[in-house]
């Protein structure tokens, strides 16, 4: 290799995953999971992990097969990697942490359709070298992962006044009269919420979709 | 009979696939900027889920279950660790049939769905509503019509969303909650709309 494995174009490959092109503020990618998952935060970073390692892992298959995928039947071959890295995963959480499994429910199996996975395969994968692929899957997970872990948080403290399970709000906060936003738990809590990061998100990077 | 209407008029309505379940998000926010684009899709996605959901039924009983091989003699294999795998080369190939035949015998047709036929096989609208069949063990009646269902309730959905956005046209929006950002707000707003369905007792 004739640059070094971290040089500054491969940084330069992670960080726009993770805040100058975000997967999903910026690429408009992945939205159904970042939703559906973030109503705790515990089920929030396992999707997250999950992500981020299948994009990672089958950027770095399709690419070292790159050369030898006929481009009419790609989509199949690349559907068929990221579903056998995606049954793997679905394995290892139904046997170490099952409760969180049940409760990703179908959301796991969709990660094969996210289209974060699909659209890195087919604008990264596909025309770079194994490394590269890697750095790229690996920053727009983490990208992903950001964005996932910051509505988890937001969600269920607001939600359902707790975090990772334990009671964050104090008790006398609710003798007092607070009550929990249950609408944080419900799907349009998360639509709003999604909405105002990607606000924020995009007056401090100053991007702005062209009407 | 009038259990099917109601498992129909659950799907649409008060678990509505894209506004309770968030499935088929990305199709949903990038087609939805013109009418005429969403309610093409909006068929597409109808008539593939009506076809795909009591296929993957089909495969499921007669294939992978535990104990589905019985038929072939095959009585203690369980193969339900392959259903993703199969679930998804099913859609896929259903969404390249359903292309060639509406290809052949409707022209007209095709040269309207035509591009967004190939799409839809990464619509997670698809697999999702598969999988619900799987999870929730439906029976083969049920999946035709909870396939249906989540299609009409995906249609209905996109469509007000380009309408809605049609309006949106005239109005002054901060620069950085164009597009993306106000969509998802207005789409919050709409579910809020659809979750008054919640409390109908089916």
């Amino acid at each position: 290799m004739s640059e070094t494995l971290l040089s500054k174009k491969n940084r330069k490959i992670i960080k726009d995953g993770l805040w100058d092109a975000n997967p999903i503020t910026f690429q408009v990618l992945g939205i159904c999971s970042s939703l559906a998952v973030t109503t705790q935060l515990k089920t929030s970073i396992v999707m997250a992990l999950g992500l981020t390692f299948v994009t990672a892992m089958s950027n770095v298959v399709i690419s070292l097969m790159r050369n030898f995928i006929p481009s009419k039947i790609r989509i199949i071959v690349q559907l068929t990697v990221v579903s056998a890295l995606v049954i793997s995963i679905d394995q290892i959480l139904k046997a170490y942490v099952y409760d969180v499994s049940k409760q990703l429910s179908v959301f796991v199996g969709l990660i094969i359709t996210n289209c974060i996975v699909m659209g890195r395969l087919e604008a990264f994968a596909m025309s770079n070298p194994p490394w590269k692929s890697f750095l790229d899957g690996l920053g727009n997970g983490l990208g992903y992962s950001c964005v996932l872990i910051i509505l988890g948080i937001i969600r269920e403290i607001l939600g359902s006044g707790t975090l990772l399970g334990y009671h964050v709000i104090p008790q006398t906060w609710y003798a007092a009269g607070y009550v929990n936003n249950g609408m944080m738990v419900l799907a349009p809590g998360a639509f709003f919420l999604l909405g105002c990061i990607i606000w924020i998100q995009r007056s401090i990077s100053g991007y702005s979709e062209v009407k | 009979m009038i259990h099917y209407v109601n498992l129909a008029i659950k799907s649409i309505f008060v678990e509505n696939i894209l506004l309770a379940f968030f499935l088929g998000m990305c199709s949903y926010l990038a087609c939805s900027k013109k009418v005429e684009t969403a309610i093409g899709l909006g068929f597409a996605v109808v008539f593939v889920l009506t076809v795909c959901t009591p296929v993957c039924w089909v495969i499921k009983n007669f294939l992978l279950m535990k104990g589905a091989l019985g038929w072939a003699g095959f009585a203690n294999i369980d193969l339900s660790f392959l259903i993703f795998i199969s679930f998804i080369a099913v859609i896929a190939a259903m969404t390249q049939i359903t292309e060639m035949v509406v290809e052949r015998f409707s022209p007209a047709l095709y040269s309207a769905l035509g591009i967004f036929l190939p799409l839809i096989a990464v619509n997670c609208a698809i697999l999702g509503a598969a999988l619900f069949m799987d999870q929730r063990n439906y029976t083969f009646p049920e999946s035709v019509v909870f396939g249906f269902g989540s299609g009409v309730g995906w249609a209905l959905a996109i469509i007000s969303m380009s309408a809605i956005r049609k309006k949106l046209g005239y109005s002054n929006i901060p620069a950085p909650l164009r597009g993306l950002g106000i969509t998802m707000l207005l789409t919050g707003l709409i579910s809020v709309g659809f979750m008054c369905f919640a409390g109908i007792r089916l």
